[in-house]
């Protein structure tokens, strides 16, 4: 790269023949980003990327006194009873997984109604699909590990939805599981699941995401690109725009230490088949509207066919969700842009009602 | 929010003294910070070293049905958190000691044909009654505690 630049020489100069730093460097700091009315949710995958990589750490933490297995629940209640700010490492990571999961919902649909998935940014809306879709299943696995109560019988419910499915459904419930019922096996299978395979595969795609916004560079929404070029305004990425993201990610830090320090996550009694189930049993906020919904199947329709309609049509609208780049893949806004942003309005209300409506028919907690 | 009026280029010279200042203050702030989750992190890593050294403040362990230890052999306990034995003489005497190598922190094991006590690791022999290190590398002798019989309880404490 330039032969003037002054810190060439010493270390610096070394490393950079040999890995070469500078044009990495030369990029972001010519790297600019466009700031309009609508560039407050910018901010949102930063904030998902920031609550992903706590979620890493607390992880790691966890991991060295978690043991799977038969023990799962006395470590956890090793971890939150007798090992100093063990309670807050959990909390910690609790935390962080829920509002990571929140925050890449602000980011997914702040993305969807300002249409960043557009060509040639469909890969970025794909592999996001793909990283919430498995942040899920990450929070699902997670769940079962402390092997308390609630744990217990919402991976139980949890593991009889795919058992609704035709021939292979109750196949994959029990290869999932380990067996017929959630036993040590299970928290075994998850916990491989969590710490190694989901891993494996969400920080490659992670990565992809990552590159393409570099290569794409930031989208912008239709309001910005009918202005002429010159009338667009950006900002340096760095220091202006890296010193906003840090600020923002010092509230976020903020928000999960207190939310962590404040709102213990908590353990409840060991998992005991024999025992019925919490009354106020339910799942975690972002599985609600899928479980009321198959709730509302299995009353309309009785029987496993009312479940599996239910399933299906949440499958529907997911993939038809995903697909969205291919109905509306061009920048114009054409009567497909519209119905898009229809069918989002559609896709928020039925969230929306489902999930409040999920929560409303609870019975009140003991 | 916008930054058009915090010129990053060119600061002018009288902005030096507030720079310094925002420099101090996010320094001192970032510190806080690191201290605030270094602090919790560094005592939930230690955990367990905390509570080993609580365990080596025993004072006393008694030993249940100790007392029928068939003449020369020995009997591992632990002491708080470390390896000892009990050793019960041909001359019906007792002795308890640390069984923590001096030398590089093996176990060893009482020997009843050599009537020795040895560290398999690198050869220490230590005399089973004193606990004095007599052949190989250790270089000073086995702690010994006190050992008392209480109606067939063996109790065992720091001399």
């Amino acid at each position: 790269m330039p032969e003037n630049n002054p810190t060439k020489n010493g270390i610096y100069g070394w490393l950079d023949e040999r890995l070469g730093i500078s044009p990495i460097l030369e990029l972001a700091m010519h790297k600019r980003v466009p700031e309009h009315k609508h560039s407050f949710w910018y901010y949102w995958g930063g904030i998902t990327l920031f609550f992903f990589i706590v979620m890493c750490l607390s992880g790691v933490l966890l991991l060295v006194y978690y043991r799977p297995g038969d023990t799962a629940y006395e470590s956890v209640r090793q971890i939150t009873y007798d090992i100093h700010f063990g309670w807050l490492i959990r909390s910690t990571h609790s935390w962080s997984a829920n509002l990571m999961l929140a925050s890449a919902f602000v980011h997914m649909f702040s993305t969807y109604f300002l249409k960043a998935y557009r060509a040639p940014r469909e890969f970025l809306w794909w592999s996001g699909m793909a990283l919430l879709l498995l942040g899920m299943v990450f929070g699902f696995s997670g769940y079962l590990l402390p092997m308390d109560d609630l744990a217990y019988f919402a991976t139980k419910v949890g593991l009889s939805i795919p058992s609704v499915v035709p021939v292979v459904g109750p196949w994959i419930s029990d290869m999932v599981r380990g067996g017929p019922e959630i036993s040590a096996f299970t928290v075994s299978r998850f916990f491989a699941l969590h710490v190694v395979i989901l891993p494996a595969l969400f920080i490659p795609i992670l990565m992809l995401h990552l590159g393409l916004v570099q290569k794409h560079g930031m989208s912008i929404p239709e309001s910005e690109e009918a202005k002429p070029e010159a009338q667009r305004k950006t900002i340096p990425f760095f220091p202006n725009f890296a010193m906003k993201d840090l600020a923002i990610w010092l509230i976020a830090l903020n928000v999960l230490a207190l939310c962590a320090a404040l709102f213990p996550w908590s353990l409840g009694p060991a998992a005991d088949a024999l025992k019925p189930a919490p009354a106020d049993i339910h799942p975690e906020w972002y599985f609600m509207s899928s479980f009321q919904v198959l709730k509302l199947f299995g009353a309309w329709f009785p029987g496993a066919s009312g479940e599996f309609l239910g399933l299906g049509m949440f499958n529907l609208g997911m993939v038809l969700w995903v697909a969205i780049p291919l109905f509306d893949p061009t920048s114009k806004s054409g009567k497909w842009g519209r119905r898009a942003t229809w069918f989002g309005f559609l896709a928020v209300g039925i969230l929306l009602v489902t999930t409040i409506w999920g929560y409303a028919v609870l019975p009140p907690t003991p | 929010m916008s930054d058009k009026n915090r010129p990053s280029q060119d600061p002018a010279p009288a902005d030096d003294s507030r720079r310094t200042f925002l420099k101090i203050a996010a320094g001192t702030l970032g510190a806080c910070y690191a201290a605030g989750m270094g602090y919790p992190i560094y005592r939930y890593l230690a955990s367990p070293v905390e509570k080993a050294e609580s365990a080596t403040a025993v004072k006393e362990v008694v030993l249940d049905n100790a007392a029928t230890l068939p003449k020369n052999s020995a009997l591992m306990f632990k002491f708080g958190s470390q390896p000892a034995m009990l050793i019960h003489h041909d001359d019906d005497t007792w002795t308890a000691l640390s069984a923590v190598c001096t030398h590089l922190g093996c176990t060893p094991g009482y020997e009843p044909k050599e009537k020795r006590i040895f560290c398999p690791c690198h050869g220490g022999v230590y005399d089973p009654k004193t606990g004095a290190n007599i052949a190989g590398p250790p270089p000073k002798p086995l702690t010994v505690f006190q050992v008392k019989n209480l109606d067939g309880k063996m109790v065992v404490s720091r001399a």
